[in-house]
């Protein structure tokens, strides 16, 4: 499945789209009083499923805090925030935490991988997290891993992998529970050009599942053609929502 | 997920070795402090533990073993005649002086015993016999201070208060709190080598008759004669607590143990913190992909109780070998209760239980959007 690159080839298995996450008049502020500082404002958003959403604009814009949001580890202010069917606003934060578990997946900027485990185990985690036995995690995460292009690096440590293989490694881990969301990051941010298109190929050969979101957050101009959609943000407010032609 | 807690403690060895370095410190302070503490106190009894009698029987003023308050002639009858009582000894015990043929003067703890029974002299003999002790001029010395005696072999001489002394046994008996060597003799010569007064007993020591325990005798010696009756235990706490109580010895160790717990608490709890808090990115990072918070304190439990438990058996395995290089009865006063490890083992807990508290109420605190920062 892994082409020479450790990228996927875009799988055909996308069918009809429909809305996995929408998000209806979200509004978020940080602080009280004179220090009270509202960073998004009334946020309508629908992203449907099978494509790769980037979500763009300048720092400070709201950006993380919006996607922090749809991944259910920030509470809005206000506003209904619907992802596959179920309100996560009306979660509890514990519901919220099982719902994360189940059906969310995170790429960060900086991996966020743990040092002291392998990368097979780093994997892992989401599956160890699931109580999913140890030796069936360790199987699945493996699989991961190969799809990945990284099989033959499993018992590597982080800091023995380069920045891309990390980031692979952090595409494994998201991946390995199949979740439905996967939310990403910056994803290409400490990468170089090259390294950053094969993680962004990877990405976009995850997204074709009709029944998967992915969102990128990033800066990077260079792998704008890799989205299916762009969502523009400033000042707290969705600009724009650009459908792109070259998709797929 | 614990397997996982337990890999980012160990993968993170200069933490993990510093973590253990200070526990384990810290345990071998308070207990080794703690033993020789407890070593000392022991020797305060030493007397007691040597003569071994179930029932002492005294002044009622009595603070300690050491300070004596003679009784009359007359109180050994009264003993004698109280109900339950088998057989009750008068021992006579002072500290005196004795000069040695070097022309050196050394304080000894003389004690005069029945003549008949000879007991409450130690019954581990090393050389002679006691019951030599009933030729003239015989004594049995202890061989936890002969040095102190300059080293004398059997038959050997020295004199007390002018009048000779011949060893005739050298017996095995603990150490004195002051390692004043013990001479043993009989109580009519022991009176001999004492300068005449009026009271010259100092102790009776009872036995109770078959089937009366030793605390009801003791009571019923204090009903019937007024005196002061303690139990071998009874007698070697009020020693203890004399000691505890008016000297500097318990204040002493206890800064040194307090510093031990002191150093050891800061150490322990400010490394774990610190090891919770490099980590705070992948305790983010689990809670953002749905480890729940209950988990994640169990983590931290987890990791700061293997290490504390790692820590205590490396400490108390460093208290063994210590122990080890101590010659028993030697100079050094070295006692382990089980007590005292059981206390270092709760300090442990303690250390633990606080640190996992304090870094898991950080890592509960934590939002998991924290993960989104670069």
């Amino acid at each position: 499945m892994a082409n020479s690159n450790g990228a996927f080839s875009p799988e055909k298995k996308q069918t009809q789209a429909s809305a996995g996450i929408t998000l209806q008049q979200v509004t978020k502020s940080f602080g009280d009083g004179e220090v009270r500082n509202q960073v998004l404002f009334d946020i309508d958003l629908q992203v449907n499923t099978g494509c790769l959403s980037l979500l763009i604009g300048p720092s400070g814009c709201g950006k993380t805090t919006l996607i922090s949001i749809i991944a259910g580890i920030l509470n809005a202010d206000s506003g209904c925030i619907e992802i596959f069917g179920e309100r996560l606003d009306r979660m509890s934060d514990g519901q919220k935490t099982a719902f994360r578990k189940k059906n969310i997946g995170f790429i960060f900027q900086q991996f966020n991988l743990v040092p002291t485990l392998t990368a097979l185990e780093n994997v892992a985690i989401p599956l160890f997290a699931q109580h999913v036995p140890r030796n069936k995690a360790l199987d699945r995460a493996a699989e991961m891993l190969a799809h990945v292009g990284l099989a033959e690096r499993a018992q590597f440590m982080p800091k023995q992998l380069s920045g891309g293989q990390q980031q692979r490694v952090a595409i494994a881990r998201a991946l390995v529970s199949q979740p439905k969301l996967l939310v990403c990051d910056e994803p290409t941010a400490s990468l170089d050009g090259q390294t950053g298109h094969a993680v962004m190929g990877l990405l976009k050969s995850v997204s074709v599942d009709a029944h998967r979101c992915v969102i990128v957050v990033t800066h990077d101009n260079r792998i704008y053609e890799f989205g299916d959609s762009q969502i523009q943000m400033e000042d707290g407010r969705i600009q724009s929502i650009q459908t792109l032609s070259h998709a797929r | 997920m614990y397997w996982i807690a337990l890999k980012m403690l160990f993968g993170d060895r200069v933490k993990f070795v510093t973590l253990l370095v200070g526990l384990s410190f810290s345990v071998l302070l308070i207990t080794q402090q703690g033993s020789i503490f407890c070593g000392l106190m022991k020797r305060t009894s030493a007397t007691i533990f040597n003569t071994g009698a179930p029932v002492w029987v005294s002044d009622a003023r009595i603070r300690s073993v050491d300070d004596v308050k003679p009784l009359q002639d007359t109180d050994l009858p009264r003993v004698r005649s109280v109900t339950g009582v088998q057989y009750a000894l008068p021992l006579l015990f002072r500290i005196t002086q004795a000069q040695l043929p070097s022309g050196d003067s050394e304080n000894i703890l003389l004690v005069g015993v029945d003549e008949q029974a000879l007991i409450g002299i130690p019954q581990a003999v090393r050389q002679g016999n006691l019951s030599r002790l009933n030729q003239p001029e015989a004594v049995a010395v202890d061989d936890s201070s002969l040095e102190k005696l300059g080293n004398p072999g059997l038959n050997s001489t020295f004199e007390i208060n002018d009048k000779r002394a011949r060893i005739t046994a050298i017996v095995g008996a603990k150490r004195s709190f002051f390692a004043y060597p013990y001479v043993y003799t009989t109580f009519s010569r022991a009176l001999e080598y004492m300068p005449r007064q009026r009271k010259l007993m100092s102790f009776v020591l009872a036995y109770p008759k078959p089937g009366i325990s030793a605390e009801r005798l003791a009571l019923q010696i204090e009903r019937e004669t007024g005196l002061g009756a303690f139990t071998e235990e009874e007698f070697l706490w009020h020693t203890i607590g004399y000691y505890m109580k008016n000297t500097g010895i318990p204040i002493n160790f206890g800064i040194t143990i307090f510093l031990g717990l002191l150093v050891g608490a800061a150490i322990s709890a400010q490394t774990f913190y610190a090891f919770v808090m490099e980590n705070m990115r992948q305790f983010g990072t689990f809670k953002a992909i749905g480890v729940g918070n209950g988990t994640l304190i169990r983590m931290i439990f987890l990791q700061s109780s293997t290490v504390s438990i790692m820590g205590y058996g490396i400490g108390v395995g460093l208290l063994a070998l210590f122990a080890s290089r101590i010659p028993p009865n030697g100079v050094v006063a070295f006692y382990t209760p089980w007590q005292l490890l059981a206390i270092a083992f709760v300090f442990i807990v303690v250390i633990s239980v606080f640190a996992s508290l304090v870094a898991g109420w950080r890592v509960l605190r934590i939002e998991p959007a924290i993960v989104f920062r670069g």
